[in-house]
Parts: C-alpha cells; sequence; structure tokens
C-alpha cells in the first residue's frame, strides 16, 4: 500500500489486464473489401501469420475473398503462389479482376506434398502470398504453416472445407465463407474480439 | 610480375584421399610392376602404422595390417592437377602447369581484385583446405624462383627481384632444380649454398658447366626470361569417380556426390560460367549406365543449390543395380549473370531468392511442377489457358463474365434446383482444328448457392444435363 508503481512497469509484466489491446496501423495488408477491414483488428489481413478461409463449397467465393489482396500484390511486383489448387485458374477471369498473371505461380503437387510445398514457399520469403488447400491438415501442420509465414513474412491462406470450423486451429484469422446468404463470418482474429455480426459479401451474391 | 607457386607435395595421395569418406583409415598408394609393388605415398594414418614411401607392398604386409591399398593413378592426377589449374584460372588469367605437381599464376595483376598479398594468399590456403589439397604457397618475382624456392618455404613473401635474391642465396644447391650432375660437382667443389655459386666468375662458370647450368641460374634470378605454356580452361566439364566399392544406397552416394559437385563449382567460377544442364551417370558393374539428367531453368554455379537439386533427384531414384562408378558431365555452360538484389528491397528479409525456390520445388515435386498460367486467345473456354514453365505475357481482356476456376473435365449438373442466372451465350468455335465445339453457355445457381458455368451442347433436348465447367467462386 502507498508504494508508487509506475503504470509503464506493471503494463510491462503483464500484470494488467486491459480490456481493448491498441488497434495496430491501419492499411498494412488491407482485404479490399471496405466492411471486413473495418471489423478486423489489423484494418486488413494478419500480416506474416496464417488466414484460414473455411467454404461451405468447392466454389464458395474464396476468390472474390481474396482478389482484390492478390491483384493489388502482383501489381506491386510481388509473387503470388497457388500450391496444388482443386481447379484450373481460368487467366481471362484472373486478369479481369486484375491479377497479374506474370506474378501468379501455380505448383503442382500431391495432397503428401502440398504441405512440404507450401511451407517451403512460405519459409522462402520470396512470396507474398501463398494459397494452399490442406485435404488432412492436422493442428500441427496448420501450425508449421503459421511459423513459416511468420519467418518469411508472407501471407498464408489455408482453404478448408467448413466442417473443420469447429476444431480449434493456430490460424491467426478464420473466416468462414457461406454461400446461402452470401457472407462471410468472422470466427476468430487475434489481436481484437471476433464480430458476432456476419458480413455481407457484396457484389457476390445474386 | 608476381609470380606465386602453389606446389602441391601430396598431389596423388590427396586427389585419392578427397573422394573417400573414410580419410583417417590407412592407406597406402600402390605402383610399379606386379612382380615388385612399391608403396608410392602413405597418408598419416599409415605411416603410424610404421609404413612409409618406398617400401615394397611385401614388406609393408610383414611390418603391419588392415590398411587399404589404391592404384596409384597417373591420369587420375593429372585431371585433378587440370582441375586445379582451372580453379586457379579465377584467380589470375596466367596459370601454367609447367611444373608437376605444382602451379604457377601471376598475381600481381590480381592483387587489385583480391586484396593486398596475406589476404589473398589467406583465400587461396583457404580454398585449398576445402577442396582437400596439401600444398606451400610461395611469391617471388618469377616463375622459376617461386618453384625453387616452394622446395624449402612455405608462406614466403619476396615480393622485388632484392628479397626474391635474398632468399635464393641462402637456398642449399641441391634443391635449386639444377641438373643433378652440376649440382653433386657444386657440392663436391664444396659450394653448398647458390650464393658461393654466385659468387665464383661468370666466365669460369660458363667454360666449366654445360650452357642449360647458366641459364637455369640466370633464369632463377630473373635475368632472363622463360616462356611458359598458359593454361586454358576447356569448354565442358566432365569428371569420373571411381568408387572401389559397390554403393547400393543413394544416401551413401552423396559424400561422393559433394565432392563432383564441389570440384565442378571450382571449374565453373573460374570460368566465370554457369550450369544449366548436366548429367550424372551411375555405372553399374554390368548393364547400361543409369543417366540422371539435372536441368535448370537458370543457369546456377553455387555448390551447395547444385548439390541440393542433384540430391532431389537422386533421392527419388530406385537404384536397379549397386553403383560401381560415378561420372558427371555438363556440356552447356553458359554465362552466369548473378541475379541482382535490389538495395531497398520492400522484401528485406528474403533469405532465399525465388529462383532458387523455383528450382527446389522443381527437384522434388518434379520438372513440370512449378508453372505459370497464361491466357490464349481462343473463345473456347478449355483452349484459351496455357501452362507454361516461364511467365507468360499478358493475354488480350475478355468482358463477358468467366469463373475463376475451371474444371479439369466438366462434369455433368442435375437439372433439379438449379436456376439459370444469365445465358445462353454461345460459343461455337475449333472446327479446324478438329475440337469442334458447339454449346450454349450459362451462368447457373446451385441449390446451395454457388454460382457456376455450364453448357449444353447445340443440338441436344432442352432437358438434356447441363455441363458444369467452372465456378464463379
Amino acid at each position: 500500500m502507498g508504494a508508487v508503481v509506475s503504470l509503464d512497469g506493471l503494463l510491462d509484466t503483464r500484470r494488467v489486464w486491459k480490456g481493448r489491446p491498441l488497434v495496430e496501423a491501419h492499411g498494412l495488408q488491407p482485404t479490399g473489401h471496405a466492411g471486413l477491414d473495418a471489423v478486423l483488428p489489423g484494418g486488413g489481413w494478419p500480416a506474416a501469420a496464417l488466414s484460414e478461409l473455411l467454404l461451405a463449397d468447392e466454389g464458395a467465393g474464396e476468390l472474390h475473398l481474396l482478389w482484390p489482396s492478390l491483384a493489388r500484390l502482383s501489381k506491386a511486383g510481388e509473387r503470388v503462389v497457388l500450391v496444388a489448387p482443386p481447379f484450373i485458374p481460368y487467366p481471362p477471369a484472373w486478369q479481369t479482376a486484375g491479377v497479374d498473371l506474370r506474378w501468379l505461380t501455380v505448383v503442382q503437387a500431391s495432397a503428401a506434398e502440398s504441405l512440404w510445398a507450401a511451407e517451403q514457399c512460405l519459409r522462402s520469403g520470396s512470396c507474398a502470398a501463398v494459397l494452399c488447400w490442406p485435404q488432412r491438415a492436422d493442428d500441427r501442420a496448420l501450425r508449421r504453416l503459421q511459423v513459416a509465414a511468420e519467418t518469411g513474412q508472407a501471407l498464408a491462406f489455408a482453404c478448408r472445407d467448413q466442417a473443420a470450423a469447429l476444431n480449434p486451429s493456430p490460424a491467426a484469422l478464420r473466416i468462414a465463407i457461406d454461400t446461402r446468404p452470401a457472407q462471410w463470418r468472422v470466427l476468430k482474429c487475434r489481436g481484437g474480439l471476433a464480430p458476432n455480426r456476419p458480413i455481407s459479401a457484396a457484389g457476390h451474391a445474386g | 610480375m608476381l609470380w606465386a607457386c602453389i606446389l602441391l607435395p601430396q598431389l596423388a595421395l590427396d586427389s585419392v584421399l578427397r573422394g573417400r569418406d573414410d580419410a583417417d583409415q590407412p592407406l597406402v598408394l600402390l605402383t610399379g610392376p606386379a612382380t615388385r609393388r612399391v608403396l608410392q605415398a602413405v597418408n598419416p594414418a599409415a605411416r603410424a602404422l610404421g609404413l612409409s614411401a618406398g617400401l615394397s607392398l611385401t614388406s609393408a604386409q610383414a611390418l603391419a595390417q588392415g590398411f587399404i591399398t589404391v592404384e596409384h593413378d597417373p591420369a587420375a592426377t593429372e585431371r585433378q592437377q587440370q582441375l586445379l589449374a582451372a580453379w586457379a584460372y579465377r584467380f589470375s588469367s596466367q596459370v601454367s602447369l609447367h611444373y608437376p605437381r605444382a602451379l604457377l599464376m601471376e598475381v600481381h595483376s590480381s592483387l587489385g581484385l583480391f586484396g593486398p598479398w596475406p589476404r589473398f594468399e589467406a583465400r587461396l590456403r583457404e580454398e585449398l583446405r576445402a577442396l582437400g589439397f596439401r600444398h606451400r604457397i610461395v611469391l617471388a618475382s618469377n616463375p622459376v624462383a617461386a618453384r625453387m624456392l616452394a622446395n624449402a618455404h612455405d608462406g614466403l613473401a619476396a615480393s622485388d627481384p632484392a628479397t626474391t635474391r635474398a632468399a635464393l642465396a641462402a637456398m642449399p644447391i641441391d634443391r635449386l632444380g639444377l641438373p643433378p650432375e652440376a649440382a653433386t660437382a657444386f657440392s663436391r667443389m664444396g659450394l653448398r649454398r647458390l650464393d658461393q655459386v654466385l659468387a665464383l666468375p661468370r666466365e669460369t662458370l660458363a667454360r666449366r658447366f654445360a650452357g642449360a647450368v647458366q641459364l637455369h641460374l640466370d633464369r632463377l634470378l630473373g635475368l632472363r626470361a622463360m616462356a611458359l605454356e598458359c593454361y586454358l580452361p576447356p569448354d565442358r566439364f566432365e569428371s569420373r569417380l571411381e568408387l572401389n566399392f559397390d554403393v547400393a544406397s543413394s544416401q551413401a552416394l552423396l559424400f561422393p556426390l559433394r565432392r563432383m559437385i564441389e570440384d565442378l563449382a571450382a571449374f565453373l567460377a573460374g570460368r566465370d560460367a554457369g550450369v544449366q544442364r548436366f548429367s550424372l551417370f551411375l555405372e553399374h558393374a554390368e548393364g547400361a549406365d543409369t543417366l540422371l539428367p539435372v536441368g535448370l531453368l537458370a543457369a546456377e554455379r553455387d555448390a551447395g543449390r547444385l548439390l541440393e537439386l542433384a540430391r532431389g533427384r537422386l533421392e527419388q531414384l530406385t537404384l536397379r543395380a549397386p553403383v560401381r562408378n560415378l561420372r558427371l558431365s555438363a556440356e552447356e555452360l553458359p554465362a552466369f549473370v548473378p541475379q541482382a538484389g535490389e538495395l531497398f528491397s520492400a522484401r528485406a528479409r528474403q533469405q532465399q531468392g525465388w529462383e532458387q525456390l523455383r528450382e527446389r520445388l522443381r527437384a522434388r515435386l518434379g520438372d513440370e511442377a512449378v508453372r505459370s498460367v497464361g491466357a490464349v486467345a481462343d473463345h473456347r473456354p478449355e483452349c484459351a489457358w496455357r501452362s507454361a514453365e516461364l511467365p507468360a505475357v499478358p493475354g488480350g481482356d475478355c468482358t463477358a463474365p468467366r469463373p475463376g476456376w475451371l474444371l479439369e473435365q466438366p462434369r455433368a449438373l442435375p437439372l433439379a434446383g438449379l436456376r439459370l442466372l444469365a445465358g445462353p451465350e454461345r460459343i461455337e468455335s475449333g472446327w479446324w482444328d478438329g475440337g469442334d465445339v458447339r454449346r450454349d453457355y450459362y451462368l447457373v445457381e446451385t441449390t446451395a448457392g454457388q454460382r457456376g458455368w455450364a453448357y449444353r451442347q447445340l443440338g441436344d433436348a432442352r432437358d438434356g444435363p447441363l455441363w458444369l465447367q467452372g465456378w464463379f467462386a
């Protein structure tokens, strides 16, 4: 009692819990969707971290969500790698979305090798964004991707089935993509509370 | 001019030892006819057993047991010397193999690039150690003096004629490379060191000895120049390693492979070239060789990377028979253009460049694994894209809505619950190349809410199945 304790010291030792952590500077890795950027703690994708996209079904709208970011990165001359995509990226549509195809690379790999390939791409530090479709990724595999993304300072996106939403995941951001209605639900975001209100995937529905 | 002489006192033994991963085992080199086998050289472990060069094999076997015998192969030693010349060629444009077991290189013009001599010499020594050759290095003002001083010195740097002359003057007369009869005659005359010989009047020397003696002395002191034949690097790289025993696992091939690739890298650095394609031949006791081609998209010359790429391909290989010899051959040696890095790159923490990553992926996943997609001006969706090794040039724009994902094979889509959002859009093309297509395309929405791109063949019934070809994801 009565001892003068500096506030900074208390904060530094993490003995005082602050209700709202500071929101980081906006605009680091914007998603390109204003509605989504507004609710995400970093004002966009968590930089150098793994983001998980949980799809209701195949072709559920992951490209609509990702295209603005991929277009921004590829136009800046940064490499975007698709590791073992389930379908062929159809060039006319990708070009219309603004993606510079010169910076888009597709890596063909078997299901067993695709995680290795994704980790290599992330870790190398020469790719800005790496998309992968892990089939049976467990907690350890995702954690490896997360660590690799931190090492290589890259955006990692793992597209998985929505059935995986119930399992805990080390991803910094988890977004469920619904098709009916077309909306995004943020399930988890590091550095903030996940908004409980879904965000409309405008432009995609109807 | 300054000349460095790198003397390789144990060249034959080192050439054998560096190809083996059991270098600390006793090992002797054998030479001579079958009736009288003689030890040509012994390594330190064999010397510890009491063996020495010059012993006959029978007496060596009486003295000790359990040492490895290797046949001395002058051709292999010669190849190693060629390799060393290629290595030295990167430091100097004038490299000569005039003397056996020695490299002569002109270094005065290289000092500007490789720093003052002590630093340059340290670098030479470090690289020779890495290559696995024991050596002595001497610097002198002319090539003959450098070679002869290396007989008695290591690390001597006589950088001007005066110091060279002083160093030579103290040399014993029989270590100067004089004709043997002249050296014997000098020592019988009581002249043990060079300065005593040089003190004699020139005319008396010329009268008593053959002209070659005076010529050699003049060259030694730099009074007369010697024409040296300089080394010219070959246009291709070829290296062969005899394993002397059968190797059944690809893991065990890695050690000899590492040596070969380090040699290749040293050769490439000397030529200022890279390698884009090289072949590894695994020779078996019988049957044809197994060929392992290693192809890269861009020229490369870093030993570590080349080894990693070769290793990735080697590990996937199942050996059908034990390997006896290993041969590496590189025919195309294009100029090496190093990747220019940006000083203020946005991605400053890049540990590994894209080229290295690409080669690493190709090595493990196959040569076709890393592709770019490009647009092709064709109305047929399955023909409107192509996959290429190198980035494609951007194609034309398309204004009609097109799906982001294209299915590899169209699949039937049940009509129940399907909502047609737009269409039909007629695509009719390809009658000229046999891939005739006449289709009506629709933008459809499934019951689950996904939006797809589906078509009906022209001429099918109105209620016939729709074929799904893409997703608007």
